[in-house]
Order: C-alpha cells, then structure tokens, then sequence
C-alpha cells in the first residue's frame, strides 16, 4: 500500500478538521531524491563496524599468501567457517603527519576519519559510518545504531565531529527496549493502526523546527554548526514518527524476539562475552527488521579494559608489560584476550548468518567492517592494523581475499568500503593519507 | 558561615561595592572578556531544574549522552558539544514521561495556574497561562509572543486531536521540554553603555550564568525579576542578588557540582576494581568516597569558611560505615554520616588521601603512582602531562612478580633509565610515591610484596615524606591555588579564560590570597565584576556582530 499522510489522517479522525502542515517527505523519497521508494524493493542494504582494541599479535594473523588461496592464520582460526565472506587487509598503516601519536586514539581515528586526530578526542573529520548512515541509512526508523560491550557509554568511534559523537549502549536490556519497546511496529503485525499520539508528536515538532532560522542566525559561526546538528536530530525524530505512522512492509526474516533480562555490564571479559552476544543478536534483529541499516559495535574500549574475574591486570596492561614468550611468539596472558576477541568477532558474523532472509542470510546482504587502532599494542605500532571486511554486501564485494597493502595508508580500504556502500567518494583522507586508490580487489 | 555574619560581612564591602568594581583593594584591571557560549545543559542540572519546576517528586528515566571534557572541564564541553539523533531520542522520551507526570490527576491540582472549561476539549486561555509561566522558568526568560502563540497552538491542536485539555498540554511541555532553547543555555550579549564600545551580557542571560555558577540550575523567580526589572544591570542590585544567592543553602549544590567535575567524578560510574584483589570495593562504598570528598570539602570552605589550601592538609572529614573498614577507622553511625577527626600522624590528611582520589587514580588491581602524580599534576595543579610517545615498551615497569624490584619504586626506577620515558615519568612518577601507603582502593600498606614502602617523594624542587609531606607542599604550592581559581572561573564562564584576561585571571588570584583563600569571597568576587559578564565581540555568519542587532531574547510577549 502506498502510504498517504493525508488518507491516513482522515481514516484516523473521521475526516475532522484538522489543520497539520504537510510537508513532502524526504523518507519516501530513494536516497538521491529521484524516485519514490516502493515497496518490494530489494533487500536493503546494510553496514555495520565492529571495534576492538589493543589490536592482534603481529606474525600470528597476516596470512603467508596473498588473494584468495589464502591460509588462516593461527589468531584468526576461529573465523575459518566464514573464509569465503571474509577479507583481511594487512600491511595498510596510519600516518600521524606530524601530529603526534595519540595512543590507542590516532589508529582508529586514522582508518575511520582519514585523518590523524590533533589529539585525544580531537577529530579533523566525521568517522565515515555517519557518511554511509546518510546515503543508505534513511529509509528505516534509526540512521544508526551504537553498542558497547564494555559497559561504558562513551566508548564510541562514531562522531560526526569532536563534539558529536554517537553515545554507545552498554546495556542488553535498555537496547532491547529502544528497538523492540512500546514504540516498535512490528512488519508482520495483521493489523496496523496509526496512533494519533504520535501523529500529535510529529505535528508538533514544527514548533521546534519552526524555530531554526531564528536560532542559527543569533549564534557565532561554531555554535551554529552546533545547533544545526540539533535539527538535523529533529528532522531524523520526524523521519522516525512518519515510518511509525506507515504501514510497514512485511518482513519475513523479521521476528521479534525476546526481552533479555538484566545484566551486569563491565570489563570482566565473561560479562563483556555474554552482553555481547546478546547485542549481536539484537543487532541482527534490528536488521532484519528494518529499525536500522547501519550500526557501530565496541566489542572492547581502545585502551582495552578486558580483565579476567580476579585479576589484577588488564588485556591493555599486559599487551605492555608482559614478556614475549620466545617459543610461540606471542605474548600468553595478553593471547588469552586476542583469542576471546576473535571469537567475538565470530560471535558477530554467526548472529548475522543466522538470520535467513530471501536467497541467503543477513551476512549475504551486508558489509561487516572490522578494525583495530594499533598493530602491535605492546608498543602502539601503527604499521599494518587489522582490518577485515566480512559478508557479501548484496554481491558488491568479492570476498575471501587476503590483501596486503605494502605501507600504503590505511585510508584506501576506508575509501573502498564507501564506494561499495554507495558514498559518492572519489577520493578521501586528508595529508598523506589522502588517497583515490581503491581497493580495487575487492570491488566488483 | 553563618548568615548573618557573612551578611555584615557582604554589607561592609557593599558600601565600597557602588564606588569600585574591587570593593576590598585594589581596582580590577580592564579584561577584553570572551566569547558568549550557547551551553547544554547537563544530567544533573536537567535534574535539578525538573525538581525545582515541577517538584523533586517528578521521575525522570532515561539515558543523559555523556558529557565531554574540555580544558579540564565538563562545564567547558558543554560549549562544545550537540544533540545527536540518539541522544534526541532520549531526550523526547524522558520530556514526554515528565509532561504525563506533570499532568496527571495528582500533580496537575499543584502545578496548573487554573482549570480548563472543559478537559476533555483546548482551551487557549488556561494552556497559555500554564505554559507561559513554566516556559519563563524553562527557557530563563519570557517566551515572546510569537514562542507562546506557538506553544499554545501545539496544546490546541494535540487536545482537538487526543480530545483531552491535559494531554494536549502535556503535548506541548514536551515539544518545550526538547526545545534547543531549553536544552542549550544560549548568552546573548548587547552593547554595554556603562562602557561604551564592549559588550555585556544582556540581563537574562547574566542571571542565567550567575545561577548555573552558584546553584547550578535554572534562575528562580527572584532572579529572573531581577533580570527583567533591570536590578541586575545595577552594581548595587546585582550585589543584592550575589548575597541572597551565596547565603542560600543552594550554593552548597553549586560547590558541589563544581568540584565533582573538576575532581573528574564522572569517571566514578564506570569505575572498576577486582573483587578478588579488593573484595571491598562495591559501587555503594565507591559512591559513598565520592560523597566523602564532597563533604570534606563543602564542610571546610562552606560551613567553616575555610581557607582553600587547607584541604590538602585537613585531618576532619566524614565517613560511613563502609569507608570505616576502608580506614580501619570504628564508624557507629548505622547507615549514616558521622564526623571524623583522623589524629596527628596518621598517614590520612588531605582530600588527595582519601579514597575517591587514590581509588580513582589507580588500576583496578593495583595502586599507580603514575596515575596519582598526573592526576596532582593536572587536576590540582592544571599543569598538562604530555601523553607517552609511541613505541615504548613497558615491560619493565610493573612486572610485580619480579624478586629484585618488589615495589611499585623499584620499577618506575627501572623504567625511568629509558630516555624517551625519563622526561615525563620524572615530573609525575615523585608525586605519586608519596601515597604508595594506599593501595588501589585506598588501604593503608605499610609494604608491598614483603619490602618496606618508601614514601619521599618530589614535586618540582621541593622534597617531602610521605602523604602527609605531599598535603604540605600542595598547600604551599602557589600553582594549587591559581588552579582552583582557573577552573573556577572556566567553570562559570563555560570557557577557558582568554589572553585578554590574563592580567583579569592574576587579579583574581591576588584577591583569592588577600582575602585568605575563601571561596564564597573568590565567588563573589568573580561573581560582581564586569569581567565576568563582558563579550567579545562574536562574528556571526554574516560578519556582523551579535550585539549589532537587538536580541530577540529580550522581546516581551
């Protein structure tokens, strides 16, 4: 059913007087503003990043060989059942370009923003799962969505800028309730009804947006960024109260599920496990049911706070202090953490292969993102970090390729994942970093 | 202090108050002033000005989006940051679970400034006295025309549509609740014609920055009276404001939002510690250290009118039951507060003794005088810490299972041979020794691993022993005091102070050290002066500047 505001405002009030500003919709509108949206479109199209930190053992998880022969490495074994619909880039490296090394911070900054930070909390850009959010991230009821396992809201890589960063949720239950809550319409529902509160909340919401010209021009040149961010919010509040007003599509992998109970949130490593598998899962939900095409996962903090129960020492502290263990070369109490990392990361890809939907799973119809912020943590290389791309997005990646990019900025697979995703992107990164090289291995 | 003394006090310095701006010495020097800020307002201020609005009895549920540190302070990223589209999320719905509370049968017989003809119909009359008088408290100004015509039109429409006055009204409270006006504390400024060719802030936004400051939370009625009759463009009015604020129980509020952030109390939510190694710790005790350092330091510089530096020194602080066991100290009080005098010679003397700093400033299983000496040097001291280069290896540094070098000295000393890491670990690791008597939750140790601590420590040139050594020289220290100065008035002008107030900043410090280092007095200070209030002129999008044309917050409806 093609959706009208003004048909469903006058099944809803008995054709009453009702005087509401009707605006035309970005939302039913394709991302380029050409065409309208209709229903039993493709599958859409999804992106997801997935963060951890104090990176992985150097000589244990880059392949020997390169492209698609290549062998799984000792760290990354874990990961063998989804080598075909898994590339790994190795080799690629953050420039600071003379700003210095932020520890644990100029890495993830560097792959996400293509740019060195000036310092901690210090962006010079946007991180670019904001730039996928706004091309593929309007058509369902959340741009984004953001998830630590470790407990702490503020853990989060997504910013737009300095400033506005995307607040992670560290709790199972509380996410549960944002997405599958009060407010949740569920697609495959027999009956929709549109609720008149929320029509009364969108209709009001003008007042605030009649407000911006006014607001934008008493305010210096920063603030006005500042407050235009704010609307921006407003304008994305209005796009989700009009998808609730919508009769959703029927989604077939769509299936609610069940309300998690409490959990106690933290960095003890069995406590980050279980909170994130249970986000996984709603992640993957959220998905399939199309509250969100895009979303940013911390399984771990950058300077990771991973400890054992009754430990005195954390995964960060070890990847300084402990020594090298000449016969296997890693480092063992430290290995312990990289090892139930990896397996989070496995965590992750299952919860998305999981989910069946059309000809294949959720993993078939997204593009994974997964990254660290140092090689080598032990002494914050920023030589070669790991970086993997998992699942098919819709048969625009080819998969299972090992890349080594021999030095060259980490700022090309940030470029390449963009382009795939649709971000109009020719080049990207600034400094040394800039680039216009994609990764073309792996473009289809 | 008590009132009436502070009052005799206030009315000496009064007199002088209408013939100079520095009503007790020397006259202030001339300040360029700076930027006006456009503020969010944070968790607890939205807390406190619901529970002053509507009543403390109002839930609020939901998630605040954390708040980002700037030059050592929240209060200074509140400047900085925005409304993402999650965090608008929360905002809406925690607005819309208080308007429903605001409305429902119980509160509305309180809070509603008349009936409607009809609830179950609009009425424009009773929505708009309702609205306007809260929107006055919301927005810390009267809403013009325009915004209440708005308002009012929201309410009309959502009671038409919901067929309930009430929920049309609560539709509305919500749209005011989520509005950038209410959110963000915007300062306008205007020309200011008691000294032509600057600029000031206009007077509802000075009441805004003055009750932040002091209370932290939105102007009351009193105020905001003030601020439109023109009283507090007045010296005099102004002062009569400054006194009724600083002798309000409220202040107390104010201090302590003030020191949970320059002491970084926002960490404590997510702080961890082992429960192996520190089986004590819990988030009640961890909450109840926090308290304790808020406590110590209100009782000292509020109640006692205590001299600043003095905290670093002071054996009386207060304890629970909990933090007893921490300070192996007999606490009687069941569930309760108790007064505590710790006795000569006990390691315990000095805020910088106590658990919140020494748990805070360590790792979750163990103490770090790194840690300690950067927070001493950056917290207490506002002198920045160079972050560790890269490619350091840290192996050396706490291998607590090596026989030669048992305690926490041996092994910075170790790694302190290393030259990339000498030249900062020598500015903070000295200043940390001193306190590796307490463990990583506070405990008192006399040992580590078996061997003797030594606890001489150095801060810049001068060498001490101990806790108790390292309370003295921060008392001494000039750098502790003009720190506290500078955060303070970061903290009130919702920046960090500019170049052209430099000479403004080494006054105040002067008057913080003529007037025996007492805070109210510093407040008061900051608090009367034009500096505080003076703009710099702002280029705006079009270059002009903000005071060029009339404010449309001053417009009356």
């Amino acid at each position: 059913m093609k959706f009208d505001r003004r048909t469903a405002l006058h099944g809803m009030l008995g054709g009453g007087a009702v005087s509401v500003a009707l605006p035309f919709l970005d939302c039913f509108l394709n991302t380029n503003g050409t065409a309208l949206a209709a229903t039993g479109a493709p599958l859409p199209l999804r992106f997801g990043t997935w963060f951890w930190g104090c990176g992985l053992t150097p000589g244990r998880w880059i392949p020997q060989k390169t492209g698609a022969a290549y062998d799984m490495p000792p760290e990354l074994k874990p990961l063998e059942a989804f080598k075909d619909r898994l590339s790994i880039f190795s080799g690629f490296k953050a420039n600071t370009d003379g700003k210095g090394a932020v520890p644990h911070y100029t890495g993830s900054m560097a792959i996400m923003t293509g740019a060195a930070p000036k310092g901690q909390g210090m962006v010079e850009a946007a991180t670019f799962d904001t730039m996928v959010a706004d091309t593929i991230g309007g058509q369902s009821r959340f741009r984004s969505l953001e998830v630590t396992a470790t407990g702490n809201p503020s853990d989060s890589n997504s910013r737009r800028s300095s400033a506005v960063i995307n607040a992670s949720e560290p709790s199972p239950l509380a996410f549960y309730q944002r997405l599958f809550g009060p407010e949740f319409k569920d697609p495959n529902a027999a009956d929709f009804k549109p609720d008149p509160r929320v029509m009364v909340r969108k209709s009001a919401l003008s007042a605030i947006k009649d407000q911006r010209d006014a607001l934008l021009g008493e305010v210096g040149a920063a603030d006005r960024v500042r407050l235009d961010e704010y609307f921006t919010s407003i304008r994305q509040l209005e796009q989700q109260l009009d998808i609730q007003l919508q009769k959703p599509a029927p989604l077939e992998a769509c299936k609610v599920p069940g309300q998690p109970g409490a959990t106690k949130v933290g960095t003890q490593i069995d406590d980050v496990i279980a909170n994130h598998r249970l986000l996984a899962g709603l992640m993957a939900q959220a998905l399939a049911c199309n509250q969100t095409q895009v979303f940013n996962v911390m399984f771990g903090d950058a300077t990771s706070s991973l400890r054992k129960a009754g430990s005195t020492i954390t995964h960060h502290q070890l990847t300084h202090e402990e020594p090298i263990d000449e016969k296997s070369g890693c480092q063992p109490e430290a290995t312990y953490f990289v090892e139930r990392i990896v397996e989070g990361f496995q965590t992750m890809l299952v919860a998305m292969d999981s989910v069946r939907e059309g000809d294949g799973t959720l993993l078939d119809h997204m593009l994974l993102f997964a990254y660290s912020e140092c090689s080598f943590a032990k002494v914050h290389s920023l030589e070669s970090i790991p970086m993997f791309v998992a699942g098919r997005a819709n048969g625009k990646v080819k998969t299972g390729l090992h890349i080594d990019g021999g030095g060259d900025p980490v700022t090309r697979v940030g470029l390449t994942v963009q382009q795939v995703l649709g971000v109009p992107a020719s080049s990207w990164g600034a400094g040394s970093m800039q680039t216009s090289k994609s990764v073309t291995e792996i473009m289809v | 202090m008590k009132p009436h003394l502070r009052r005799s006090l206030a009315a000496a310095c009064g007199v002088l108050t209408l013939l100079t701006l520095a009503s007790c010495g020397d006259p202030a020097p001339q300040s360029s002033g700076g930027p006006a800020t456009v503020r969010r307002v944070t968790k607890d201020q939205y807390v406190a000005i619901i529970g002053d609005v509507f009543g403390a009895d109002i839930k609020i549920q939901g998630r605040f989006d954390p708040d980002v540190r700037e030059s050592g302070l929240l209060a200074i990223g509140t400047a900085h940051v925005s409304v993402t589209p999650s965090s608008l999320e929360q905002y809406d719905s925690i607005a819309r679970t208080i308007a429903a509370q605001v409305v429902d049968e119980h509160h509305r017989a309180q809070l509603f400034p008349c009936k409607p003809a009809s609830p179950t119909a609009p009425d424009d009359g009773c929505a708009g006295q309702f609205l306007g008088e809260v929107g006055h408290q919301l927005y810390r100004r009267p809403l013009t025309g325009q915004e209440l015509k708005a308002q009012v039109a929201v309410a009309h429409e959502a009671a038409g549509t919901l067929g309930s006055f009430y929920d049309g009204v609560a539709t509305s409270l919500a749209i005011m609740l989520e509005s950038p006006r209410f959110l963000f504390r915007e300062e306008t400024a205007e020309p200011d014609p008691d000294h032509p060719g600057t600029l000031r802030l206009t007077a509802f936004s000075k009441a805004t920055r003055l009750s932040f400051f002091l209370w932290n939370t939105t102007p009351d009625d009193q105020l905001l009276a003030a601020a439109e009759n023109g009283e507090l463009n007045t010296e005099s009015g102004l002062a009569r404001q400054v006194d009724r604020m600083l002798a309000s129980p409220r202040l107390k509020s104010g201090v302590r939002a003030f020191f949970t952030d320059m002491l970084g109390f926002d960490a404590m939510a997510t702080l961890a510690k082992d429960p192996e190694v520190y089986p004590k710790f819990t988030p009640t005790l961890i909450g109840d250290a926090q308290e304790q350092t808020l406590r110590t330091l209100t009782d000292h510089l509020l109640t006692r009118n205590g001299d600043y530096r003095d905290v670093f020194t002071t054996r009386h602080t207060y304890l629970t039951q909990l933090l007893g066991a921490i300070y192996r100290v007999p606490v009687g009080t069941k569930g309760g507060w108790e007064a505590h005098d710790f006795p000569d010679g006990d390691p315990h003397a000095g805020i910088e003794t106590e658990v919140s700093f020494l748990a805070l400033h360590s790792h979750p299983g163990r103490s770090s005088s790194t840690l300690r000496g950067k927070a001493v040097r950056e917290i207490l001291l506002c002198q920045q810490v160079p972050t560790p280069p890269a490619s350091v290896n840290f192996s050396i540094v706490q291998d607590t299972k090596n026989a030669n070098l048992r305690t926490a000295r041996d092994r910075l000393t170790a790694h302190r041979t290393q030259p990339t890491c000498a030249g900062c670990h020598k500015i903070i690791d000295p200043i940390g020794l001193s306190l590796e008597n307490f463990d990583g939750l506070g405990g008192y140790r006399a040992q580590e691993n078996g061997a003797p601590i030594d606890t001489s420590g150095d801060l810049d040139a001068v060498h001490f022993e101990g806790a108790a050594g390292l309370g003295q020289t921060l008392h001494d220290d000039p750098a502790a005091t003009a720190c506290l100065v500078n955060r303070l008035y970061g903290y009130g002008a919702g920046r960090a102070p500019v170049t052209g107030e430099a000479e403004w900043m080494k006054y105040l410090q002067a008057r913080f050290a003529a007037q025996g280092y007492r805070l109210p007095d510093l407040m008061r200070t900051i608090v009367t002066s034009d500096a505080f209030y003076r703009i710099s002129a702002p280029s705006k999008p079009d270059g002009t500047t903000q005071a060029a044309t009339a404010s449309p917050k001053e417009g009356k409806s």
